[in-house]
Formats: C-alpha cells, sequence, structure tokens
C-alpha cells in the first residue's frame, strides 16, 4: 500500500493503471493535484486525509451542486465526513474519466443521487436531487404541485416493479436509454 | 457472516488492517439488529403455526421460506446496513409524508418498523450501497464469464444466485457452502479467469481502490502458490514473463496514445464552459483532422513520396505569391496535382507497393522492383475512399447503437431528470446558467403533460401550415434561384475562358485572377443564405427545439448540396469533354486547382463569419443595442460548413493529391480562430441540446450525402471520363478504370501462365453480376439483423410484463407479511388485556 504523499512508486502507479480507468498521465496529474491539497506536514504522511472541505475548492467541484455527495460517495473514512484518501480521490476520476463503463457510471450516480444512501431512490431523493439540478433561485424552483407531479411521473416512467422507488437495477435501465449521459458524466482534471 | 469472513481471509499486515477493522466495527455497532430479527423470526414462526391452523397451509408454508429467506438475506448484510436501519426507519415516516399514499402501493399503509427493516433488506435495495451485495454480484458474473471462457470451475465454485428465488431455496438447503464466503469465491473465480478478463473484471468493480488492491493481492498470492506448486516449466514461465511484459507496453502504448491526443486542455476548458453541445462541435473537428490525417498517410506514402523521388521534369515558373490563392501558375506542375504523376512504371529503388500484384511480376528481371504509378494511382485513392467508408460506417452504427437504444418508450422525463446534469461544466456563471435551463425545461414539459390535449383550433393550425409554407417556399425558391445563377455564372466563365483562350493578349494574371470569382460566388452564398433562412426560421413557431435545429439542418443541407452538385455538373460535364477549347492541356489540374480555391475560400469566408458574425456582433449588440446577452455559438450551421469543406477536399484527393494537407491545416487554424471566438464571443446556450443524438445525425451527414456524394463523383470519373491524353498517370487510356485491365494484358503477355489471372479479373471485376451478389448479401445480412431486433424487442416486452408480475407478487407477499404481523399484535394485545383483566 505504499502510497507515500510525495512520490508514486512506479509499482503502485502500475497498480493503479491496472485497477482503475485512468491512464498514468492522469494518476500522476491527479497525485500532483492531491499533495497539492495536502498540508505540508501531511506530505511525508502515508494515506493522508484531505477533508471534505478543502476538496471541494477544487475548481472541478466547486460550484457542483453534488460536491458534498460526491465527496461522501467515494470516501472509504469510517467517520463518514467524506474525507478522501489518495486512492479514494483516483477512485473518483476513475468513475468519472472518459473510458470508465457505463454500469460503474451509472452505479455511482445512483449513489451520489441516492441523498439518504438507503439503496434506492425514493420521493426525498428525488426532491433533493431536483432541487439541486434547478438550484436555489426562485425562478428556476419547482412549486410543490409541480414537483409532486414531476415525482409521480418519474415513478410511473422508471419504477418497473412498481414499489414507489427506483432501484438500481432501474436507474441503470433508464440510464441505459439515454445516451448523453455518458457523455456528461465526466470530470476532467 | 462478514465477520467470518474477515477472520478466514489470510490478512496481510500493515494498513491493511484498518480496513478489516472498518469491516468489524458496523457489527459492533449493529449487535442489537440481527437479535431484534430473530425475534420477530420467531413471532412469525409462532403466527404462521396458527394461521395454518386455519387451513392455509400452503401459504404460510411460502410465508415461511419467504422470512427465512429474507431473514438469512439481512443477516447477511446486516453488518453494513445496521447503522442505516435507524435513518430507514425515521425515512419511512418522511416517505409516507411524501407519498400521499396512493401512488406507492407498497408503502401506502403504515408498516411497522420490522416490514420497513425487511423491505430496507431488500436484495434490490441492498446493491445500491452494500458491499457485499456488490461483490457477491460479481462473483456471480465472473462465474458466468468463466463458464464462457469454458475453463471448468470445480463444482463447489457453484453458488446459488445472490438473489436465491423462493422455489429453489427449500431444496438447496441453508447449508449452501457458508464457510467459503462470497469474497473468497471471488477471488476463487477471478484467480481461474485469463488475465484480460480479470483486469476488465476488477476494473469495473464498484468499489474502492483500496478494496479491488485488496482482492487483486489475494488472487496474486494464490497464483503464486500454485504456480511454485506447480514447478513452471520453462515454456510456461516464458509465457507468464512474455505476457507481462506484453501488458506493460500495453500500458505504455495506451498512455502514449493518450499524450497524441490534441487539445486537451483547450477542450476541457469549451467544455468547462458551454458543456457538451459546443464541445461536439470541436470532438467533430478532431474527427475530421484524424480522416484528413489518415488519407494524406495513404496518399502520401504511395503517391506523393514514389513521384517527389522520381521527379519527371522540373518545371520553372516564378513564384508570383498568387498561387497560394489560386493554386495555380507555380503550383501546376508539382506533386500537387494529377498532372504531374508519370503514366510508367517508375524504376524502383526504395519502395515497394502495388499490393499483391508485385510478387506476381517477378518474371520479368526489369519489372521486378518496379511501381506500377497509374496502378497505384488507381488502387490507393480507391483503397482510401474504402478504407474511410469503411470508418465512417462502423462508427456510424456504433453511435447509431447508442443513441438510440431498441424499445424506446418515452420517459423523457425521467431520463432529463437523471442524466441532463453535465459535470463537466465547471464555470460558476455556466453552472447556474444551466439550473436555469433544466428548471424551465422541466417546467415547459411538466405543463405539456398536463395540457397535451388541448387541440388547437382548425384556424391557428391553418394559420401554422400557411407560415411553413411561405418559409418553405422562400428557402427552395432562393436555393433554386442561387443554383440557377451559380448554373450561368459558371456557364459564362467557361465562355469567358474560351474567349480568352483564344484571345492572346490577356494578362496571365488578370486570367488566374478570374479564377476566383467562382469560389467566392459561391462562399458568398453559403454564407449569405443560411443567414436568410435563419430569419425565415425565426418567423416560424415550432412545438419542440429539435424539430427546428432539424429543419435547419435540413435547409442548409439542401443548399450546400445543390451547389455541389451544379459545380460536380460544371466540372465533369463542361469543363472535363471540352478541355482543349479553353486551352487546357489537363483538365484534372484545373479541377485540383479549382477545389482547392474552393477550400481556401471557404476558410476565408469561414474567417470573415466568426469576425463579422460573432466578434463584431457582440459588440455592436454590447455597445449600441446595449444588450447583456452575447450571440449563440450555432452549432449545426458550423457543423454543416465543415461537413461541406470535408466534401470538396473528398472530391479534390483524385485530382490533387495533396489537397488533404491542405484541409488538415485550414482545420488547425479554424479550431484556434473558432475556439477563441467562442471564449471570447459567445455565452452558454439556452437551448437544450441533445449532443449525441446530434452528434450521430452528423456523422450520419458526413457519410450518407457527403462521402458517398464524393465517391459517385470519383468514380464516375474514373469509370466513364476520359482523362486528358498529354498528362497524369492515366493519359494513353480511354478511362481511368481501364488501368486495372491494361496491366493485365501486359501481364498476360508476359507471362502466359498468369492467363487465370486476368480471366478472373474480366470475370470478377468487370461482371456486375458480383457486385449485385455482393449487394444481395449485404441487403440479406442487413434484413436478418432487424428481424433479430424485431425478436428482441418481443422479448423485452414479454420479461416486463414479468417484472411487473413479479413486482406484484412483492406486494403480496409484503402485504401478507404485514397482515400476518398485525393479527399477531392483535393478539399479543387480546393476551395482555385478558390478563389483566384476569
Amino acid at each position: 500500500m505504499g502510497t507515500t504523499a510525495s512520490q508514486l512508486s512506479k509499482e503502485s502507479l502500475s497498480e493503479y493503471q491496472e485497477l482503475t480507468f485512468l491512464t498514468k498521465q492522469e494518476i500522476l496529474l491527479a497525485h500532483k493535484r492531491f499533495t497539492e491539497l495536502l498540508e505540508k506536514h501531511e506530505k511525508e504522511q502515508i494515506d493522508a486525509r484531505v477533508p471534505k472541505g478543502r476538496i471541494i475548492t477544487l475548481p472541478e467541484l466547486k460550484s457542483n451542486p453534488f460536491k458534498e455527495r460526491i465527496c461522501q460517495v467515494f470516501s472509504t473514512s469510517e467517520q463518514k465526513d467524506g474525507s478522501l484518501t489518495f486512492e479514494d480521490f483516483l477512485d473518483l476520476l476513475s468513475a468519472f474519466s472518459d473510458s470508465a463503463t457505463l454500469e460503474i457510471k451509472s452505479h455511482y450516480a445512483f449513489r451520489i443521487f441516492d441523498f439518504d444512501d438507503d439503496g434506492t431512490l425514493d420521493c426525498a431523493d428525488l426532491e433533493k436531487l431536483v432541487n439541486c439540478l434547478t438550484g436555489e433561485t426562485n425562478d428556476a424552483k419547482l412549486s410543490s404541485t409541480e414537483m409532486k407531479q414531476l415525482i409521480s411521473n418519474i415513478l410511473e416512467e422508471s419504477d418497473i416493479d412498481k414499489d414507489g422507488t427506483v432501484n438500481l437495477s432501474e436507474f441503470q435501465h433508464v440510464i441505459s436509454r439515454s445516451p448523453d449521459f455518458v457523455s456528461s458524466f465526466k470530470i476532467v482534471l | 457472516m462478514v465477520q467470518e469472513e474477515a477472520r478466514s481471509l489470510p490478512l496481510p499486515p500493515g494498513p491493511l488492517m484498518t480496513k478489516s477493522e472498518s469491516v468489524l466495527s458496523p457489527v459492533r455497532l449493529s449487535v442489537r439488529s440481527p437479535a431484534d430479527e430473530e425475534g420477530v423470526h420467531d413471532s412469525f414462526q409462532q403466527l404462521i403455526a396458527e394461521h395454518s391452523d386455519n387451513g392455509a397451509a400452503s401459504s404460510a408454508l411460502e410465508l415461511q421460506q419467504l422470512q427465512s429467506d429474507l431473514d438469512e438475506e439481512s443477516r447477511d448484510n446486516m453488518p453494513l446496513s445496521g447503522p442505516e436501519h435507524e435513518h430507514r426507519r425515521r425515512q419511512g415516516a418522511s416517505d409516507l409524508e411524501c407519498d400521499g399514499g396512493e401512488m406507492d402501493p407498497i408503502q401506502g399503509e403504515g408498516w411497522s418498523s420490522d416490514t420497513l427493516k425487511i423491505l430496507s433488506s431488500m436484495p434490490s435495495r441492498t446493491i445500491g450501497r452494500n458491499r457485499g451485495a456488490i461483490i457477491s454480484q460479481y462473483c456471480n458474473k465472473t462465474l458466468k464469464l468463466r463458464r464462457r471462457r469454458q475453463t471448468r470451475p470445480s463444482i463447489r465454485d457453484f453458488s446459488p444466485s445472490s438473489r436465491p428465488s423462493i422455489r429453489s431455496y427449500g431444496m438447496e438447503g441453508d447449508t449452501t457452502d457458508a464457510e467459503v464466503s462470497k469474497r473468497e469465491r471471488l477471488v476463487n473465480n477471478l484467480q481461474n479467469l485469463p488475465v484480460s478478463d480479470r483486469v476488465r473484471m476488477l476494473r469495473g468493480m464498484p468499489l474502492s481502490v483500496a478494496e479491488k488492491k485488496e482482492i487483486r493481492n489475494l488472487v496474486m498470492q494464490k497464483e503464486k502458490r500454485i504456480l511454485s506448486n506447480k514447478k513452471l516449466s520453462c515454456c510456461s514461465q516464458l509465457k507468464y514473463y512474455i505476457i507481462i511484459a506484453a501488458r506493460k507496453s500495453w500500458y505504455s502504448w495506451l498512455s502514449f496514445l493518450h499524450s497524441l491526443q490534441p487539445w486537451q486542455t483547450l477542450l476541457k476548458r469549451v467544455s468547462g464552459r458551454f458543456g457538451t453541445g459546443v464541445l461536439s462541435y470541436f470532438l467533430f473537428l478532431k474527427t475530421l483532422v484524424f480522416f484528413n490525417v489518415f488519407l494524406f498517410l495513404v496518399t502520401g506514402a504511395f503517391l506523393v513520396l514514389p513521384q517527389a523521388v522520381h521527379p519527371p521534369y522540373r518545371d520553372t515558373t516564378s513564384f508570383s505569391g498568387l498561387e497560394l490563392l489560386t493554386g495555380a501558375g507555380s503550383f501546376s506542375h508539382t506533386v500537387m496535382y494529377y498532372g504531374y504523376y508519370a503514366n510508367y512504371t517508375l524504376p524502383r529503388r526504395s519502395r515497394d507497393e502495388g499490393g499483391g500484384q508485385n510478387a506476381s511480376t517477378l518474371t520479368s528481371d526489369s519489372q521486378q522492383f518496379s511501381y506500377n504509378m497509374p496502378l497505384a494511382y488507381f488502387f490507393t485513392i480507391g483503397m482510401a475512399f474504402f478504407i474511410t467508408c469503411i470508418i465512417l460506417v462502423y462508427s456510424m452504427s456504433k453511435t447509431f447503437g447508442r443513441s438510440f437504444r431498441i424499445n424506446k418508450s418515452n420517459s423523457i422525463l425521467t431520463m432529463k431528470t437523471f442524466s441532463c446534469w453535465d459535470f463537466k461544466v465547471i464555470k460558476k456563471k455556466s453552472v447556474q446558467i444551466m439550473s436555469e435551463n433544466i428548471g424551465t425545461q422541466l417546467k415547459e414539459l411538466l405543463a405539456e403533460l398536463t395540457q397535451k390535449h388541448t387541440k388547437s383550433t382548425f384556424c391557428k393550425r391553418f394559420c401554422r401550415l400557411m407560415v411553413h409554407g411561405v418559409a418553405w417556399t422562400i428557402c427552395i425558391a432562393s436555393t433554386t434561384g442561387c443554383m440557377a445563377g451559380v448554373y450561368y455564372f459558371s456557364e459564362f466563365i467557361h465562355k469567358d475562358l474560351q474567349q480568352n483562350h483564344r484571345n492572346l493578349y490577356v494578362n496571365p494574371l488578370m486570367k488566374e485572377a478570374k479564377l476566383l470569382s467562382l469560389p467566392t460566388v459561391v462562399s458568398v452564398i453559403n454564407l449569405l443564405l443560411p443567414a436568410l433562412f435563419n430569419l425565415v426560421g425565426w418567423m416560424e413557431t415550432y412545438e419542440s427545439p429539435s424539430v427546428f435545429a432539424y429543419v435547419a439542418i435540413g435547409r442548409n443541407l439542401m443548399l450546400k448540396m445543390s451547389m455541389l452538385g451544379i459545380l460536380c455538373f460544371h466540372w465533369l460535364g463542361r469543363v472535363a469533354p471540352e478541355y482543349k477549347s479553353i486551352g487546357l492541356t489537363c483538365w484534372e489540374d484545373f479541377v485540383g486547382q479549382e477545389l482547392y480555391r474552393f477550400l481556401l475560400m471557404d476558410f476565408i469566408f469561414t474567417l470573415l463569419d466568426t469576425l463579422f458574425g460573432e466578434l463584431l456582433w457582440r459588440l455592436f449588440s454590447e455597445k449600441v443595442l446595449k444588450r447583456k446577452r452575447k450571440p449563440v455559438f450555432d452549432i449545426a450551421r458550423n457543423v454543416l460548413d465543415l461537413i461541406y469543406g470535408q466534401t470538396l477536399a473528398w472530391l479534390g484527393v483524385l485530382f490533387s493529391p495533396v489537397l488533404p494537407v491542405v484541409q488538415i491545416l485550414k482545420l488547425f487554424l479554424v479550431f484556434y480562430i473558432k475556439m477563441s471566438s467562442v471564449m471570447l464571443n459567445c455565452q452558454a446556450p439556452r437551448k437544450p441540446y441533445r449532443a449525441s443524438q446530434m452528434t450521430t445525425i452528423f456523422i450520419t451527414l458526413l457519410c450518407i450525402p457527403s462521402l458517398l456524394g464524393a465517391s459517385v463523383c470519383v468514380t464516375y470519373t474514373m469509370w466513364s471520363i476520359t482523362p486528358s491524353t498529354s498528362c497524369g498517370p492515366f493519359r494513353t487510356l480511354d478511362t481511368m478504370f481501364k488501368a486495372g485491365k491494361h496491366w493485365m494484358e501486359i501481364l498476360e503477355k508476359d507471362n502466359p501462365s498468369l492467363s487465370v489471372l486476368s480471366k478472373a479479373h474480366t470475370y470478377f471485376v468487370e461482371n456486375p453480376f458480383f457486385l449485385f451478389v455482393g449487394a444481395g448479401i449485404f441487403l440479406i445480412v442487413i434484413y436478418f439483423h432487424s428481424q433479430v431486433v424485431d425478436g428482441q424487442r418481443k422479448i423485452i416486452s414479454l420479461l416486463q410484463d414479468q417484472i411487473q408480475n413479479e413486482g406484484e407478487d412483492k406486494k403480496f407477499l409484503i402485504n401478507r407479511l404485514q397482515s400476518v404481523h398485525k393479527q399477531k399484535q392483535d393478539a399479543g394485545k387480546r393476551l395482555k388485556s385478558q390478563d389483566s383483566t384476569c
């Protein structure tokens, strides 16, 4: 597990190449960007964690409404505080990379949209999701009747087994039919 | 179970221990839950016993099985889902508030917490959050893959699926290899897979890198153990090393390819600001650059280089500067144009080409290493077109498959909500615009849904039809007018050239400059008419923006194709047959020069368009009109301009093999100019833009009218137009196509034993029957494919019905569970009240 923060060893580099969808250059760039986020005394530390607050200052995430969810989903922290190690960071970039498969992308998208982490998108999740999409400005935000109608429509369209929630396979079913998803679910460093 | 799993694994020391702790710690948190579950379980047993007394034995048995099944599942997933139960319980309440009951049949009634617990631990819900569930899912996947690869797995690797069906549960019993944990099975499966599959599997698992690393290490350890046990033979050890080396070189090759991709940062900036729509224009431009690079590599290697090594003669015309514009003058007798290429066999020194044909000339010593220029010219152009066509059709079918999945249903709202967010957009202002857009789009879609059935009145419809009719009439009339104008203008130019030819006292520079008039006129039309179409488009109202976009594309396409049609007629029908009357020795050179001029003019007008249409218009609207909005980048029109330029380049390859270079240079410049113009002058588009569908359409347009039209023209030229008699590789032949036949005849004369080959050539190449057979087979394949798709569609609808039935079953079972539970509670209460009364 030799992730010394200062230098990536050759073995771990090739290991990361094998385990993620990233190329060598991308991993090195990710490493550079990650060490920039670390504080000085952490730079020599193995498995240093960057807290969520600092991760979301990255320009790639800064204005994304899902930034906190993204940190939360990819974090392996035991305190569930959304802090990322370098490997978690690689995970994030791998899922959002060009060559990641639709399956992996839709899996992580599902987990990002599943705000309460209960394994299924229920009404509350969908409401939060729509609110994140439309932002907080008043003219873009949906009224409560519109929201209700939207959610009932979504459930009608995608909830195949009619249990009132959208589970992972139903979500992937919808996503597989929307061709723009793969090209838009990308973050490039 | 996970606890056992963690213990049974040979854990490497060090930081990995923290991982295992993280697996264990939730167990401690949720010690209470399994006991709870047991309680529910027992109570149910009791109740079921009561119930079966009432005569519902069969359903009770089912319930019992279901219960134990669910129990098993939930215990499986308990260690990780434990803390979420509390959460879930709270969640349940908010669900009810949000649903209002009528649309959520399962959660519609007030469930007890126990039922909710069972609901939340159903496999379909754990798979989205639980590591154990993911591992078991991938365990099954690897097993399937192994079966497909036919490396026979040992019997104990076969496991019940991760979602045990109710029926098979009782038969298999509960003791299905409980001691072999799922993860170990996964490691086993992975280890038995070939290396490439294993890497692919590991990469595709939605687990964190640390976990994947762990699994990979376990697999490696196991493999090492097996390898050392087996005492590898030298050969297989060598194989092992070769595999490792090949993999390493593959990775470095991949990263090399990655570093080759130009414009990464620029593209990122564009996508960060404008999203996928504008990005697709630049990606399309990049694809075109690759096509041209390919074309140039082919023509450069097989035509330009051999000819440049053996220059036939040196022509010394002084360079005047106008050549850059007209392509004539001192450029005329160079490798740039068809006329320069020799019609004889080049003596070979360095290269060896001509396909497999050269192998058959071995008998005659003089031709042993020879290069037959006419043949090379013919086959190079033919193959270049053929390969381009194959690449295009392939990418077209791929994007088609991606953007039009079978069994499309109209779930626009869902797709919009789940996949409309463009994660690439990172600029704050653009993010704001995007979320506003999404908000308005959702509102519009919802409004459309509610008032879908409001019928517009007859009068309104009539008015709309009238407007459309007028708009189309204007567009078609203006296009036809321009066509006629270009037709007569080209005729006039032709006549003028004929007269000038007789009149010897004309300044040659003036003559060359006059040649620029036709390209200028066509480019002006190409610039102005789309603006007119836009104006007309404002007049109309369309229901959906996509229809609007398609109509605009259709009109522009009509214009460009008719222009190119007229020009092709002018060159092939007017210039080619009577080239001597306008004083040309080589009409192919003339056409090549014309195409060069057209390409250049197209570029210049793109520049002007960018300058006036985007930069000055922005300044005008900002300074004079005091509007805050910047113009929006018109993706469709710009892409059509690119397609037009590419058609010109493809048309010109036959007459000027170096034309792809000109096109590459042009595309590079256009890329940087458009990039800076977009960054400076434009704002993020307000309309929704379906990038992938548009990409499909653009690729299709590049294939069907563009490449197809160009290849039809080129084929027509090769088959039935007589080439110039005093220049070019085909100067002595009736048509270019005769080159192959001519060569065959020579071959037969030299070597009578090869007459079979020549006969075969006559029989296969010149007989149209085989063309028909080929086309017929192609059609049959397409037909079968469409039939297969049809069958799949039927199966999909059947499966959908089945899923719905399963959902009903689930609902039914949960309802039963709940009612039984309620009965038990009531019974308990009654007992209690009886106790208290006693």
